[in-house]
This record gives C-alpha cells, sequence and structure tokens, in this order.
C-alpha cells in the first residue's frame, strides 16, 4: 500500500500507456511525462502566485487579494484570463521578430530544466548521466532570451534592464556552478538521481543531507544567494527595479507575452529551488527516518513549495541591493568563500570518518567568514552621507 | 545519415548562412547562437552529452552574450548604409576554405587513427561523463592545468588592461 502510494504516478503513467500498441509505448510514456510537467507546474505558479500576494499583504499589513473565490483564490485564474483577453502591443520601432521570440524561448528553456529533476522515487523524466552539466546548460540559455527581450524592445529601460540582468546572471552564474561542484565532488557523479541517493541514508534516525555538513551548509546558503540573484528576485531584483527602470527588459510586453515572462520567472524560480533541494536538502527523502511511509513525491512538493515560501519572505523583508554593491558581493565575497568551500570538500573527502574532519572544516569556514566580513567592514568608512550626481 | 542529421545539418548551415548575410548585426549574432545550437544537438545525435551540454553552457550561455556585450558597447548595432560586407571578402573565402579544408583532412585521418578492429568503424566506444573525468584527472590532469593557468593570466592581464583605461578617463 505504501509502495502503491509512492509510485502512484508511475504506476498510473504505465496503465495509460498500456492501452497502446508496444512500439509506441516509450514515445507514449515520455509525451505524458511532459504533459503532465507542463500543466503541473504553471498550475503551481497560479498557486504560488497567490500565496506571494497574500503573504507580502501580510507582512506589509493589509489583506491581498480577497475579492475573487474564497480568500482570493481564483485570483489567478482571473488575472489569466485578463491577460489573455488583452491587447498585444509591440513598439513600432521594435524589431517583430526577436520580440515575439524572446518570451518564447526563454519559457521553452525554462522548462527544459524540468527534464532532469527527480521529483519523486523513479519520477524522472531523463535520467541522464550528465543531469545537473544539462540543467545549467539550460539555465544558461535564458540568459539570451532575456538580452533578446530588452534588445528588441527598442527602449532604453529594456536595454538597460537587460543589461543588468545579464550582468547580474553571468556574475551569479559562476557562484551558482562553483558551489554545486562541491556536491559533484563528493557524491563522485553529475546524475542528480545518484545525488538524491547518496543523500538517502540515515543514521540514529536522522538524515545524511549534505546541508547537514559543514561545506554543505555553506555551500547550501552560497547556492541560496546565487539562486535569488539568478531569478531576479529581491533583494535583487535590479534588472527590472519599478523606481528606476519601469519593469526592466520586459516593459514593453503586454498581454499573454508578459504572462510568459511572468510564468518564466515563477518556473525559474520552482526549477532553481528544486535543483537546490535535490543538490543540499536530499531531494524526495523522508526528513526523519520514520516518516519514510510518507510519498517521496509530497517530500520534493513539500520542500519546494517551502523554498517559494522562503523567496517570498526575503522579498517581503529585505531592501534592494544597488548595482556597484551587487557586483562587488558577487566577486569579491561569494566566489572567494565558493572557491574556499571547494578545498574544504576535498578536504572532507580525505580525512576520512569520525569528528575531526567536522572541527577543522568547519574551523577553516568560520574563520575565513569572520575574516573575510571584518576585513571588509574594516576597509569601510561609514560617514555622513554623501551624494553623487549625474553629470 | 538519418532524417535527424539532415534536419540538425539544414539548421546548423541555415544558422551559419544567416550569421554572414544579415545586414543588422545583432540578428547575426543571434544566427550565430543558432548554428552553436545546431552544433550542440549534433554531439548529443552522437551520444556525446559531455560535449553536447558543453557546447551549449560555453558557446550560448557565455559567448553568445559576450558577442552581444562587443556589439552594443562598441555602438556597432546601427547597420552601415554601405552594407555590410567586407572589400575584401575574397581572401575571408580563401581563408575560410583553407581552415575547412585542413579541418576535413584532420577529421578524415583521424578516423584510421581510433583504436578497434580494422575495417569496423561502425563500433563506436562508449564515453561516458565518468571516463572523461578520469581522463581530464589522471593522464591528462597536466595540459588542464597548464590550460588553466593560461586562462587565469588572460584573465588577469584583461582586469589590468581594463582598470589603466578606466584611471586614463578619469
Amino acid at each position: 500500500m505504501i509502495e502503491k502510494a509512492d509510485q502512484i504516478f508511475v504506476l498510473l503513467q504505465h496503465w495509460l500507456v498500456s492501452f497502446l500498441p508496444a512500439g509506441l509505448q516509450p514515445v507514449a510514456g515520455v509525451l505524458l511525462s511532459v504533459v503532465v510537467i507542463v500543466c503541473l507546474f504553471p498550475a503551481l505558479f497560479a498557486l504560488a502566485v497567490w500565496m506571494e500576494r497574500k503573504g507580502l499583504g501580510r507582512i506589509q499589513n493589509r489583506l491581498g487579494p480577497n475579492r475573487v473565490g474564497p480568500f482570493g483564490l481564483l485570483q489567478p485564474i482571473a488575472d489569466g484570463i485578463k491577460s489573455l483577453t488583452k491587447e498585444d502591443i509591440v513598439p513600432r520601432s521594435a524589431d517583430a521578430a526577436v520580440h515575439f521570440l524572446a518570451p518564447v524561448v526563454l519559457v521553452v528553456t525554462v522548462f527544459m530544466g524540468f527534464a532532469v529533476l527527480p521529483m519523486g522515487r523513479n519520477m524522472v523524466l531523463a535520467d541522464m548521466d550528465a543531469g545537473l552539466l544539462f540543467y545549467f546548460a539550460m539555465g544558461a540559455s535564458t540568459e539570451l532570451a532575456v538580452f533578446m527581450a530588452g534588445w528588441s524592445s527598442r527602449n532604453k529601460y529594456s536595454l538597460l534592464g537587460a543589461m543588468r540582468a545579464v550582468a547580474q546572471m553571468i556574475s551569479y552564474e559562476v557562484v551558482l556552478l562553483l558551489s554545486s561542484v562541491a556536491v559533484v565532488m563528493i557524491t563522485g557523479s553529475l546524475s542528480l538521481t545518484k545525488i538524491v541517493e547518496a543523500q538517502n541514508h540515515y543514521s540514529w534516525g536522522l538524515p545524511h543531507w549534505y546541508i547537514f555538513t559543514p561545506w554543505g551548509c555553506a555551500g547550501f546558503v552560497m547556492y541560496a544567494i546565487a539562486a535569488t540573484a539568478e531569478t531576479n528576485r529581491s533583494p535583487f531584483d535590479l534588472p527590472e527595479g519599478e523606481s528606476e527602470l519601469v519593469a526592466g527588459y520586459h516593459t514593453e510586453y503586454s498581454g499573454f507575452k508578459f504572462a510568459l515572462f511572468f510564468l518564466g520567472e515563477y518556473l525559474a524560480m520552482f526549477s532553481i529551488s528544486g535543483l537546490g533541494t535535490t543538490l543540499f536538502l536530499g531531494g524526495w527523502s523522508a526528513p526523519f527516518s520514520w516518516l519514510g511511509w510518507v510519498p517521496s513525491w509530497i517530500w520534493f512538493f513539500s520542500k519546494l513549495m517551502l523554498s517559494i515560501f522562503v523567496f517570498i519572505w526575503m522579498r517581503g523583508t529585505l531592501p534592494r541591493l544597488r548595482q556597484d554593491q551587487l557586483m562587488n558581493f558577487a566577486w569579491k565575497f561569494v566566489l572567494p568563500m565558493c572557491l574556499l568551500n571547494l578545498l574544504v570538500a576535498g578536504l572532507w573527502r580525505f580525512m576520512g570518518d569520525g569528528w575531526p574532519r567536522w572541527v577543522v572544516c568547519s574551523a577553516i569556514l568560520v574563520l575565513a567568514y569572520v575574516g573575510m566580513g571584518w576585513g571588509e567592514m574594516r576597509r569601510k568608512h561609514f560617514g555622513a552621507r554623501s551624494y553623487r550626481y549625474a553629470e | 545519415m538519418s532524417v535527424v542529421f539532415y534536419l540538425l545539418a539544414a539548421l546548423t548551415v541555415a544558422g551559419g548562412l544567416a550569421a554572414v548575410m544579415l545586414k543588422n548585426t545583432v540578428h547575426c549574432a543571434l544566427a550565430l547562437t543558432v548554428a552553436f545550437a545546431g552544433l550542440a544537438l549534433f554531439f548529443l545525435d552522437l551520444d556525446a552529452q559531455f560535449a553536447g551540454f558543453a557546447q551549449i553552457l560555453v558557446y550560448i550561455g557565455a559567448v553568445a552574450i559576450l558577442v552581444v556585450f562587443a556589439i552594443l558597447l562598441t555602438k556597432g548595432s546601427e547597420t552601415p548604409k554601405e552594407g555590410v560586407y567586407s572589400r575584401n571578402w575574397l581572401a575571408g573565402l580563401a581563408i575560410a576554405a583553407g581552415v575547412f579544408a585542413v579541418l576535413g583532412w584532420a577529421v578524415l585521418q583521424s578516423a584510421r587513427v581510433l583504436p578497434g578492429p580494422e575495417g569496423t568503424p561502425t563500433a563506436t566506444p562508449v564515453v561516458t561523463v565518468l571516463d572523461i573525468g578520469h581522463a581530464l584527472m589522471g593522464r591528462y590532469v597536466l595540459p588542464l592545468e597548464i590550460v588553466a593557468l593560461l586562462l587565469t593570466a588572460a584573465l588577469i592581464g584583461a582586469v589590468i588592461v581594463a582598470m589603466h583605461e578606466k584611471e586614463g578617463a578619469k
């Protein structure tokens, strides 16, 4: 029974596919999985938008959507109908072809990333040897879509937003990759299913997730920072800083194309949270061994929604960074820490079992963090606020 | 030679041709990206996962962005009135043909050097990502380190050049 509940979607897929002739079965199975992914995540997107608006409302002492349906739950549907029926405006001087292609390329590349995420036991669309590499390859392609959107709009705000977005995504992609490399070093595989399996052990009822090791904890913090920047979320939402750039690279998009950008942003959030869950939070494995009877997919999606909640929480709490702060933070603080973390992960691997490696690895990371923070603070001169104006 | 091969070949060649023939420089860069993507799909079609994904990651994720940035930062995105064809295109064609000939010759020669029984070029060796990793970290670790050192030196050099320019502008 427990086994069946765990594998319910896999069994359902096999049952549905079994009606077809044997030659078509593999293709039909893949197609079915693709359809499920393409339907499920936009549904989650609607839920997440509602959660975000309600949560932000709560943080800012207001109610949030509360008119459409109970607790405003039907608001996303109303928004969806609205964006479908709105006029699609393309600026006269815009580059029509590239302007049209940009949102399509964005959503397609973001959707591709879901193909390698293990969403439960045996629930992965394409179990590749180089799954992590595939994910990052797809993630890198979204930058081009953002640039296409900004450039083709022929609008200074769009172009500035796109340049900011691309610069930011390139800088933080280095951090994202390097913080994940530590996991690959310890697991010895680029396959995401193998990474989850490596974490799916328990001692004294507690899981062996990578976040519960010194290098994993540091890696997860840096991964989370890079993921926030990569998805252009607050406090790294400079590319669409409303007070400066109207809406950044999607200023000139309206109607359904804008909805696609909105969808793309949330899908990127889902997929990067899913990858973080897989790499550091044990993927679909249960947090305690006595909870092993709960179906694996429930754990994956719980962890995913928890990450989304943290994203929303941060957006409601933190102010936006300045462009120079953003770049300095990436290249002068997070990147050196990432490189150090790689060394620590190597040390962890070769020091063998036992308590010394816990002490040594934690000490190195904490000392480096405190030392670098102290050094940076010493160099800063906090005086009266000074203003610089554009010439 | 399957249908997939011809489709990919058409896509890649079309992307390459568009990159040369289009008027707008940014369009050319985007067309070049299509050609890169076609090449990556070729690698995937040949079961070379690592090469394929590395191609996407490096060429679409980094090189294409770099090209586009360079175009935008050098005010070259406006189309010149007299067109974008260079006057010495004949020399360019000759050089391109020469490079193509050398590469083609090298590829044809390499078929004989491949390990395996004589006359059975169809028996392709299975190379996993794990094998590539072992090879890079074992037998080829010295070349890898030398390349890494070279790239680091290039990076530092680029930063120094950029810093110097900024001081002069002030």
